[in-house]
């Protein structure tokens, strides 16, 4: 047993109500540069729907995670390390930068120096990659918001399966939900295993995956393998770059800037303990249904003193510990249940967890309209099929995402009863499994959602670990390059393009000429 | 050609190319890590990429193999395996012939992609261009020799000469720059461009050849996982 200690995430999806503020606080503070126009290390997408980049869910187009072959083992989808490097020239399995969209500006300054003219003036797209004037903007980050476009084109999200999917194109049956998305920080990261430069770790203080900006030689592999497509491949500078889980704020206790901004409190972020030793095991699951339950194996209990022995030992800090016994991650997966990785059989082991949407029914259910099973509706009623939240979370298991909306639903029975009615519903609690206790801790965790409660992170002891005076006088976080901008006057490295406001007037000249 | 100038291009170049071309990756490696990459376009224009790209790079990889085999194996070494120059002349031709050509198609696209297509194009920097254009001169030259060796091939007297120019310039030997003087100005302008290549070999994209991730074949299992000393955990 090798014990290490990881920042999880939840997302409580039940209350997402799809704002992308953590979209646009995460694009303003990481990727508003040249090169990154198109990334969103965070972004919101509307399910169902084919998402950004396109398709990204369909392996069987990008290749991406990993597959268990013949023997027992597992193997990236792109395949073994000589086939990886048979791509090197050219990948096949890359999306293109019009998969994910064709970064864009509008001609502003036209709107200052159009003549005068019959109709008001109007500032078109131009391209931020070629400068070129886009006539028409075809696909974008976030383009089927709301169930935008036709059924047709975004019922080609693969969580379909098994689902007579034409029904819920008619408008009665139509159903939606949003499912924020970031970097897994997987236990198992097919990117790392397929970067051939070996640029990509996974820190082992805290689990967070990243690319070394240093030793990144731009291969590109580790897009395609990528299961989530969260690894951007910046055409500026030719390197990888993907999310950081805002290492230098958790390094210092705080909390990614997705969830310190999330308004619906939704996101939550705590330590789990969990054997390094049997990740290759979990992730080499036969059935992909197990892999869900072969995760929860290899978390480690907090409270067990024979895993706080074996975590000191192995160099994890106590105070990780004693945040481990805290951790909100613990008791939504491992506790209540309620919390599911994305796509487990993709075999990446995701640490980001989501809690899966409830959908209308207790209204009509009241009104009669739908079945009521005692004291918690039924599930199997839910506007969003079951079938559909167990293909994106469980691999097509229904049982455990059942039950856990039915947790979500005894505890709002169980409240409401004691709120409204002043008495103990010990029906319903009995009916899913859970003790007063559990559901008072669950009500105050997820509904009330207290910042305290959300966010259970332990600093970094960095002091333990750097001679901080060694650090004296360096230039802090730069573009992998010290305190060399990278670029001189004659700059044979790269080229500068600036397409903004400005090259827009320029290039409408009959506007500016008098 | 003037003979210090001859003495000059192909006597002290090739040093001063060399020197510049090992420090000058070494300088840049060491300080500028972050501009070391390969300067893939495949996420702005896939189209033309795919065949160019592989076309490209199969064909120059066996062509730098072929010129590194040939040129600096001593004649005694291959005629002791039975050999003949003649019958290497005419291997080197065809080997040499084919994988030109193979080159030459995958580089042409590749140039023309870099300037006709407006993403690439102006995302491309002088030396992206600069490098490419280079290349492609060089490959044409290349494939003008074919002709030329080929009316000689019954004892490839042209091509045990080069070598010997390259066998004395590996090896440091001062009167390297006479074997070259009497070979036609194809071959010339071959080698005065291919030891270019090396002289702005730091200053490009090429980089990328140094990092050429064979290691990966051999890296124990998939995962990669430091430690916060910057350690590889066990």
């Amino acid at each position: 047993m090798k014990i290490r200690a990881q920042i999880g995430k939840v997302l409580n999806l039940d209350k997402c109500i799809g704002c992308h503020t953590c979209s646009v606080t995460c694009k303003n503070v990481w990727t508003s540069r040249e090169g990154m126009e198109y990334a969103w290390f965070n972004n919101v997408e509307t399910k169902p729907g084919i998402g950004y980049p396109r398709e990204w869910e369909n392996q069987d187009v990008w290749n991406g995670g990993w597959v268990r072959k013949r023997n027992g083992r597992i193997a990236p989808k792109m395949g073994g390390k000589l086939r990886i490097l048979a791509k090197i020239f050219a990948n096949p399995d890359m999306p293109q930068i019009d998969d994910y969209y064709e970064p864009f500006t509008f001609d502003y300054e036209h709107l200052h120096s159009a003549p005068e003219s019959q109709t008001p003036p109007t500032a078109r797209p131009r391209s931020l990659i070629s400068g070129e004037r886009m006539e028409k903007i075809e696909w974008g980050p976030n383009w089927e918001e709301i169930l935008g476009g036709e059924f047709a084109k975004r019922s080609k999200d693969v969580n379909f399966e098994a689902l007579e999917k034409d029904i819920y194109g008619q408008f009665e049956n139509t159903f939606m939900m949003y499912l924020p998305r970031l970097c897994e920080h997987c236990l198992n990261p097919s990117c790392v295993a397929a970067c051939p430069s070996g640029a990509i770790y996974k820190r082992e203080e805290d689990g967070i995956v990243l690319i070394d900006q240093d030793k990144c030689r731009g291969w590109r592999m580790c897009v395609s393998a990528c299961p989530y497509k969260k690894i951007y491949y910046n055409w500026r500078s030719g390197k990888s770059e993907k999310c950081i889980f805002c290492y230098p704020r958790i390094e210092a206790g705080q909390p990614t800037v997705c969830s310190e901004t999330c308004v619906g409190r939704i996101r939550y972020l705590g330590v789990l303990l969990y054997d390094a030793d049997r990740i290759e095991q979990a992730a080499a699951a036969e059935d992909p249904q197990d892999l869900y339950q072969a995760q929860l194996d290899i978390f480690l209990d907090p409270a067990d003193p024979e895993v706080v022995r074996q975590a000191l030992a192995d160099g994890v800090p106590q105070a990780w510990i004693d945040a481990a016994r805290m951790s909100p991650v613990w008791r939504m997966a491992m506790d209540w249940k309620v919390a599911f990785p994305l796509h487990p059989e993709y075999r990446t082991l995701p640490m980001v967890w989501y809690v899966p949407p409830l959908s209308p029914i207790q209204s009509a259910a009241e009104a009669g309209a739908l079945g009521h099973d005692g004291l918690i509706p039924d599930v199997s009623q839910l506007r969003i099929p079951l079938r559909y939240l167990a293909n994106m979370l469980t691999a097509g298991d229904e049982a455990p995402v059942k039950l856990a909306l039915e947790r979500m639903l005894a505890m709002r029975a169980y409240m409401r009863a004691r709120h409204v009615d002043g008495r103990r519903e010990l029906g319903a609690l009995e009916r899913v499994g859970l003790s007063e206790a559990q559901i008072e801790d669950m009500y105050q965790t997820m509904a009330i959602a207290n910042y305290e409660d959300r966010f259970v992170i332990p600093t970094t002891h960095r002091e333990y670990a750097e001679e901080a005076f060694d650090l004296r006088g360096e230039c802090g976080f730069s573009f992998g390059d010290g305190c060399s901008g990278g670029t001189g006057k004659v700059d044979l490295f790269s080229h500068e393009v600036r397409v903004g406001p400005s090259a827009g007037g320029r290039s409408d000249k009959a506007g500016a000429v008098r | 050609m003037a003979d210090w100038l001859h003495i000059l291009v192909f006597g002290y170049y090739p040093y001063f190319a060399a020197t510049v071309f090992l420090a000058g990756s070494l300088i840049r490696f060491d300080r500028e890590q972050y501009t070391w990459r390969s300067g893939s376009s495949q996420l702005l224009r896939r189209r033309q990429l795919v065949w160019g790209s592989v076309l490209f790079h199969v064909g120059i990889l066996l062509l730098f193999l072929g010129h590194f085999v040939g040129l600096l194996t001593p004649k005694e070494i291959y005629h002791a395996f039975g050999l003949s120059s003649g019958v290497k002349q005419v291997l080197a031709i065809v080997a040499g012939g084919i994988f030109g050509v193979v080159c030459f198609v995958g580089l042409t696209m590749l140039l023309h992609r870099r300037l006709s297509d407006p993403r690439i194009r102006r995302t491309s920097s002088p030396m992206d261009i600069a490098i490419l254009a280079i290349l492609w001169l060089q490959l044409v030259l290349g494939l003008a020799t074919l002709p030329l060796s080929w009316a000689h091939r019954e004892h490839g007297e042209v091509m045990v000469t080069l070598s010997l120019w390259a066998q004395k310039i590996v090896t440091f030997q001062a009167d390297a720059a006479l074997h070259v003087a009497d070979v036609s100005w194809v071959y010339k302008a071959h080698i005065f461009l291919g030891v270019t290549i090396f002289l702005i070999f730091p200053f490009s994209r090429l980089v990328h050849i140094w990092s050429a991730p064979v290691g990966y074949l051999g890296r124990r299992g998939y995962q990669v996982v430091r430690t916060r000393e910057g350690r590889r955990a066990a």
